[in-house]
């Protein structure tokens, strides 16, 4: 009971804070002085018509690498955590219903489509609503439809990791490259920009965002994998 | 409209702390969590917000030149961007270690794990 009431009054009183800052809160009538600068030079910076991947990927690539790497550690923690758990795959199969044939039938229609569809959000990041960490959650769950479809389904773990491996040195290589043909660390510039619109320009960061794309699609899926691979207990 | 985002953002936060809070079995913690996390996304998005202006996307609508006057603050969408996915690993770390304490004590019942009770 007392716990209850520490519980409500403590929910009160962030809840206060919050009405507070609703409250006071006033809309922006233009944008400030940070936006307004990506606002205007993002297009002669970059050549990217999606600001916010331009952001993502150039203005603040640095962080993204530090965003990549930390979602690669937690994929890592989870595969090192569950993996020394046993797991018996004798038990698992005589235990486990199938999937039933709808299940089955329909992830073997749709996992290429899912595929497709996460591979075009991620190649047109710089253009459309979407990008490398969108892309690559569209791909992670098509991966998660096909363990739906046979929970048995064994993944080629190097091959995961190799993708994975491969996305991130290419991410890193194109950041060394702009270092040494552009302005500094992950300067999109060291591919022509080309005209706005085109799938072919904003210079790297179509080439960075496929492979963050790559990456944490990679990712994901091993995470999922892993998930999985835990013997009911 | 700004409003309504952020004030649902806020209840979601204070939801998902009632959540976290008021239950016992871990895995509803941990769904408690992602609601509040849910929460403080919407709120971060809300926040730049603009009314009558479009996406941060320059296409034949809106060119380069107008864009300062026609686009909503593309800054806190890439920061939400970054949020959602480190939302998503932590998640996954902590159904790990829920597994992992599963299998310890046969039980989900975050009162069962007294070796840090004071």
């Amino acid at each position: 009971m007392v716990k209850r009431i520490t519980v409500l009054l403590l929910l009160i009183g962030i809840g206060a804070i919050f009405a507070a800052l609703l409250l006071g809160y006033t809309p922006d009538s233009e944008l400030n002085y940070t936006a307004r600068y990506y606002a205007d030079n993002t297009v002669k910076d970059t050549g990217a018509a999606n600001i916010v991947a331009a952001i993502v990927v150039t203005y603040r690539g640095l962080d993204t690498l530090g965003e990549v790497t930390v979602l690669f550690l937690a994929a890592a923690i989870v595969g090192l955590v569950l993996a020394s758990s046993s797991h018996p795959q004798g038990r698992m199969r005589r235990d486990r219903p199938a999937s039933g044939e709808l299940l089955v039938i329909g992830a073997r229609l749709l996992v290429p489509l899912i595929m497709l569809l996460g591979v075009y959000v991620f190649v047109n990041g710089h253009l459309t609503p979407g990008g490398g960490f969108q892309g690559g959650a569209i791909l992670a769950s098509g991966a998660l439809l096909m363990l739906l479809g046979d929970p048995l389904k064994k993944f080629s773990h190097r091959l995961i990791s190799m993708v994975e491996s491969l996305s991130g040195l290419v991410f890193v290589g194109m950041g060394l490259l702009g270092f040494l043909y552009a302005g500094g660390f992950l300067d999109n510039r060291v591919l022509p920009l080309g005209t706005l619109g085109d799938l072919l320009s904003a210079g790297a960061i179509p080439i960075i965002y496929s492979f963050v794309g790559l990456k944490v699609g990679a990712e994901f899926s091993s995470m999922l994998v892993n998930l999985s691979g835990t013997e009911e207990l | 409209m700004a409003y309504i985002a952020m004030a649902t953002g806020f209840i979601l936060i204070l939801i998902g702390f009632f959540g976290a809070l008021t239950n016992r079995n871990i895995l509803r913690m941990i769904v408690a969590f992602t609601v509040a996390d849910t929460g403080v996304n919407m709120v971060i998005v809300a926040m730049g917000y603009m009314h009558g202006r479009t996406a941060p996307i320059l296409d034949v609508a809106v060119s380069a030149a107008q864009a300062a006057a026609r686009i909503i603050d593309p800054v806190p969408q890439a920061l939400v961007l970054t949020a959602i996915v480190i939302g998503v690993g932590v998640t996954a770390l902590m159904l790990a270690y829920t597994y992992k304490l599963y299998e310890k004590k046969r039980t989900l019942d975050i009162a069962q794990f007294t070796e840090l009770k004071w």
